[in-house]
């Protein structure tokens, strides 16, 4: 089942122009055929994956050499998790895979199959923003936005995994989401309140 | 990125002869991929096939197993699993602080304890392709580091063809905690000492492991020994936290009235290889620890160190770094 598509906008646009343009490099995952050497030889498929994303099962055939970030952004349109520096050192890409926070850009996404993943999108509950995303806004967490994906998906692990006990535990295991503007202080701010909305839910 | 083959396995076995089976040295197990598909972004690995090993996690290479005789930690353990695990902080605390003090919570609940060994350094000439002198990368292509900027870069352990330091924390515990590794291979396990994983530059810095092609680390084993309760971690660096170490020490200590019996050192952020100092070792046996031994020892420890311009601090640094841990685990309450 396919997502709503965004609308004709810049994005889409420069996708389709670029997958005219892009030469398609493609291999082929192991199937069931012949042993690795063999399936290597002369292979320029796609691989086809189902992706449980947000709840919502996505069968997708891709390049293999695709980053979970890219398959999220440009195929599923899912473009709240952001590219930072693409190498795993900002934190802008941060997920949830089986409820554990992760970096989408060091993921090669044929080796998601299988695992829950949870993106920003997938957060609110019926319109309802989440206590920690609720939290960023009532802090003022934030101040250009771009690591805000990121910092809000790390922030409700940091809580989940029991990390969030006070000010200089909340710093050490948020250290993976950097923030240009600087907004670390608020941020903190955010987590404590929604930690305490966070155990006030769970006990209901 | 180059493109790939890719395969996942379900067993040990399956994974050893698929890779075994493409006779590539390029082929690559895949578990974390936090080292591998940053440097397949980079173009500095250039893996063929990868062989994805994560199905392996509902294995015994995903267990911690605690006994009488020691701790057993699988090669797919995450990194965040051993650090928060209750009886790895308190039985063994170097292990737990020494995965504890590395990376950020995404990447711990990422990466394996197998790959975090295997993670390779961080010097610049060797992750950026644009340098053409990198012995690593390009064997006989010579060492840009040298006479670069190294400030970063190892003051032991270093050869004329390289001098790049290893990056990670957890391999410095294990060699202090006497560890052995278990590895599987095309013609069955095999178990060594950790400390024999890793080799020096020497005259072939591109070889950085004793595995062979196709073996893969299944397990880590660590003694229960008399000095595994007496024992830290204390990582030096630029930043408190998420950041590489410019100096760091594993300590452990079986002391007996004040008086070392045995203490293991091993010495990180300043070397090629996880390093054990053995001579810091031998000096502190049948002493007490106090502020002098402290410094002998580390004064033996860094004897043959040699400093190559921008890194000279860090033999300063790094006896100051082994006087503090030593100092803190001789007065570590147990």
């Amino acid at each position: 089942m396919s997502p709503p598509l965004p609308r004709a906008d810049r994005r889409s646009f420069l996708r389709a122009t670029a997958s005219a343009a892009a030469t398609p490099f493609l291999v082929r995952a192991a199937g069931a055929e012949g042993s690795p050497a063999q399936a290597r030889a002369g292979t320029h498929e796609p691989v086809d994956v189902t992706f449980h994303v947000n709840g919502r099962d996505h069968q997708l055939s891709f390049d293999v050499r695709a980053s979970l970030l890219d398959l999220l952004r440009d195929r599923l349109g899912l473009t709240g998790s952001k590219k930072g520096c693409d190498h795993g050192q900002c934190g802008a890409c941060t997920v949830l895979l089986d409820g554990r926070r992760e970096l989408s850009c060091l993921t090669l996404a044929v080796a998601a199959q299988g695992r829950a993943i949870t993106t920003i999108e997938g957060l609110a509950t019926n319109g309802d923003l989440h206590p920690m995303q609720q939290a960023f806004i009532d802090h003022d967490a934030f101040q250009c936005g771009y690591c805000t994906p990121g910092q809000i998906m790390s922030a409700v692990a940091c809580v989940n995994e029991g990390h969030a006990n006070n000010d200089a535990d909340i710093r050490e295991y948020m250290s993976g989401n950097l923030c240009r503007c600087a907004a670390y202080p608020n941020i903190v701010d955010a987590v404590k309140q929604a930690k305490h909305v966070m155990k006030t839910a769970s006990r209901e | 990125m180059r493109t790939f083959f890719y395969e996942r396995a379900a067993s040990a076995a399956e994974a050893v002869h698929a890779a075994a089976a493409i006779k590539d040295e390029s082929t690559s197990y895949l578990a974390g991929g936090t080292t591998l598909v940053d440097l397949m972004k980079l173009d500095v690995m250039r893996p063929s096939a990868i062989i994805d090993i994560n199905p392996l996690q509902r294995t015994h290479l995903g267990n911690i197993d605690l006994g009488n005789n020691g701790l057993r930690l699988g090669a797919l353990v995450r990194m965040a699993e051993a650090s928060d695990h209750p009886e790895v902080r308190n039985r063994y605390p170097v292990i737990a602080q020494s995965l504890q003090l590395a990376a950020s919570q995404q990447l711990r609940n990422m990466a394996s304890l197998g790959g975090n060994v295997l993670q390779r350094t961080r010097c610049t000439y060797f992750r950026d392709v644009a340098y053409a002198e990198c012995n690593k990368r390009i064997p006989g292509s010579g060492c840009a580091a040298i006479g670069g900027f190294n400030r970063r870069h190892a003051v032991l352990g270093t050869s004329d063809r390289c001098i790049a330091a290893y990056a990670g924390d957890f391999g410095q515990a294990l060699v202090a905690l006497d560890a052995a590794v278990e590895i599987a291979g095309p013609h069955g396990n095999r178990t060594i000492p950790f400390a024999a994983l890793h080799r020096k530059p020497e005259d072939t810095p591109d070889k950085e492991t004793t595995l062979d092609p196709a073996e893969m680390i299944v397990s880590f084993l660590v003694p229960a020994a008399a000095w595994t309760r007496r024992s830290l971690y204390l990582k030096v660096r630029d930043r408190d936290s998420y950041e590489f170490a410019l100096a760091s020490a594993a300590v452990a200590l079986d002391q007996l009235d004040g008086i070392v019996r045995n203490a293991r050192i091993a010495l990180g952020g300043v070397a090629t290889v996880p390093w054990r100092a053995t001579e810091a070792e031998a000096a502190l046996r049948g002493k007490s620890i106090n502020q002098q031994n402290a410094a002998m020892a580390a004064d033996a420890a860094f004897a043959n160190a040699k400093g190559y311009g921008h890194n000279n601090f860090k033999i300063e640094l790094g006896k100051r770094t082994l006087q503090r841990a030593l100092l803190q685990a001789a007065a570590l309450e147990i």
